[in-house]
């Protein structure tokens, strides 16, 4: 199977690799997928307390290179956004920006889960309640 | 010597055929096209005396008599044809077969279909090395069994089975033994008789010769075996298989294992140190595991797991130079990693992160090298964006997480 350009250069050029500090209120972590799907996703989010903005964006990823790829591309895609904007980031969006195969799409999918995961975790440090993700299939 | 890329490592799949079995096989594409079983003209002959020499040549190199070989298109095939061909022909005697979780699907598939028309399978574990435990071996034997199918040296971990062990088991008991041998015939010296082998399948292209040609060799003294043929038609190859004899892949055959024969003892010398020293240098890299007993294995196969990595991404890293094959499932059509590594007691998440190397007669020192600083750069790469990695440095049990299974 033959991987995307962009797929290609994410994960050879893969864009925010790293670690937020998850004790910080205004950090939200996600960590998505299980080791023994061939999967996992962590990314992380920064919200800028005074403008609301999405300022930093981190990802580690244990998958495939779609996997890396996808994770890579939605930190990109979350930096600059409030987090409202950031709950509106579809997993075909990612499918579509990367070309991902169909056998691929579960990748995107954890991509999108790490983002709501994410805020998830950032609504709950900062006392707003949880939201139920709509189920999608991985 | 400079280095060519991409570079091939994955000689347990298929091998590139040697130039000199080319060489043989050409003019029985052109000028020498005679049908083998064309008996009444010098066309004829002359194919029929190039597939006599070539069986010679096969039956040698596992010290058969050349009437023990039957010409197939393959190890599938072959592997088919026994299973499928002692169940019919020993029908009476009983309906029960003995194979191991690790064989390949060519024999595993079969034996589905043994079951589906009514006959029964024991499928034995293998321990954490890879190999059969005879004891279980012993145990699952009953009044009914009338084959035992264990593979000679898997595909995936290169493990070789205690084959004179099992086949003792076999005759004390009066069954009959087939391995497939497809990885190790040409590789590591067979010995029908000394190993006590009834039914063997092997193939061309895992030795340097052409794709779809491969023998079933049929035992035909102490005991004399016989396998219902699966193919109706004129008979050949001893009523077992039909078909007009594909006399080019056949000689390229014979050539392989011709030149098997001869080289066999300095290759196998030869590529066991580049595996031994491929494999140490890459264990030199933290939490890296060696899959499948390193005393009992064929010594062209490495099959090693990267804990924390992936190995379709591990591959992306250098797949456009190295061509590996790994265990993890996106590699695969199914959603499953190996169910051979599985089988060896593997967790999911060490399947997903294996690499197999299947090194052969063409492959370099400068090719290894390459290859264990391509692979070392790209572990190192990956772990770096591993959130496993991460956790696992941190001293974090990842089996203690409760992952959100998919």
């Amino acid at each position: 199977m033959a991987y995307s350009e962009k797929v290609i250069d994410h994960y050879t050029n893969p864009k925010n690799v790293g670690t937020l500090d998850k004790a910080k209120t205004n950090v939200g972590t996600g960590l998505v997928g299980a080791p023994e799907c061939g999967d996992v996703m962590r990314l992380q989010i920064e919200v800028d307390e005074q403008s609301g903005l999405i300022s930093d964006a981190k990802f580690k990823t244990f998958g495939c290179g779609s996997a890396i790829a996808s994770s890579s591309l939605a930190t990109e895609w979350l930096k600059g956004k409030t987090v409202d904007q950031a709950l509106a980031i579809d997993n075909m969006d990612i499918v579509e920006e990367l070309n991902l195969p169909p056998v691929k799409i579960h990748c995107s999918v954890l991509a999108e889960d790490a983002i709501k995961a994410a805020i998830n975790d950032y609504r709950v440090k900062n006392g707003l309640p949880e939201l139920v993700a709509e189920k999608k299939a991985h | 010597m400079k280095l060519e890329l991409p570079i091939y490592l994955d000689n347990n799949a298929t091998t590139p055929m040697d130039p000199r079995v080319l060489e043989a096989m050409l003019p029985y594409f052109t000028e020498k096209f005679g049908n083998a079983a064309s008996r009444n003209h010098s066309f004829g002959w002359v194919a029929e005396e190039a597939v006599d020499y070539a069986r010679e040549q096969v039956a040698k190199l596992i010290n058969a008599d050349p009437k023990e070989i039957i010409f197939t298109s393959g190890a599938t095939e072959a592997d088919n044809l026994a299973i499928k061909g002692v169940y019919e022909m020993y029908a009476s005697k009983g309906n029960h077969i003995i194979t191991c979780t690790t064989e390949h699907k060519a024999v595993l598939d079969t034996c589905k279909h043994i079951e589906k028309s009514g006959g029964e399978v024991t499928y034995l574990n293998v321990k954490e090395d890879g190999l059969i435990d005879l004891a279980e071996l012993e145990k699952a034997i009953t009044e009914k069994t009338i084959l035992i199918s264990i593979m000679y040296g898997n595909n995936e971990t290169g493990v070789i089975q205690p084959i004179r062990e099992i086949s003792a088991i076999a005759k004390k008991n009066g069954i009959l033994f087939f391995t497939d041998a497809t990885q190790a015939v040409g590789k590591i010296p067979v010995d029908v008789l000394a190993d006590g082998i009834d039914l063997m399948a092997f193939s061309g292209h895992k030795m340097y010769g052409p794709k779809g040609v491969g023998a079933l060799y049929v035992r035909r003294k102490n005991p004399r075996v016989k396998v219902t043929s699966q193919m109706d038609g004129g008979g050949h190859e001893r009523g077992m298989r039909s078909g007009t004899l594909n006399v080019p892949a056949i000689v390229g055959f014979g050539k392989a294992c011709e030149l098997c024969m001869n080289e066999m003892e300095s290759e196998a010398k030869r590529l066991s140190i580049m595996r031994d020293r491929l494999e140490s240098s890459l264990m030199e890299l933290e939490e890296t595991y060696v899959n499948g007993t390193p005393e009992h294995r064929l010594p062209h196969t490495a099959n090693i797991s990267f804990k924390y990595v992936e190995g379709e991404g591990l591959m992306m890293g250098f797949n456009k130079n190295i061509a590996l094959s790994s265990g993890s499932a996106c590699t695969s059509a199914s959603l499953e990693p190996s169910y051979v590594l599985k089988a060896l007691g593997l967790g999911d998440d060490l399947a997903h992160s294996s690499l197999r190397f299947g090194l052969g007669r063409f492959t370099t020192d400068e090719q290894i090298d390459f290859t264990i600083k391509a692979i070392k750069d790209t572990v190192i790469k990956l772990r770096e964006m591993s959130p496993l990695w991460e956790m696992f440095k941190e001293g974090v049990d990842i089996n203690a997480i409760e992952w959100a299974h998919h």
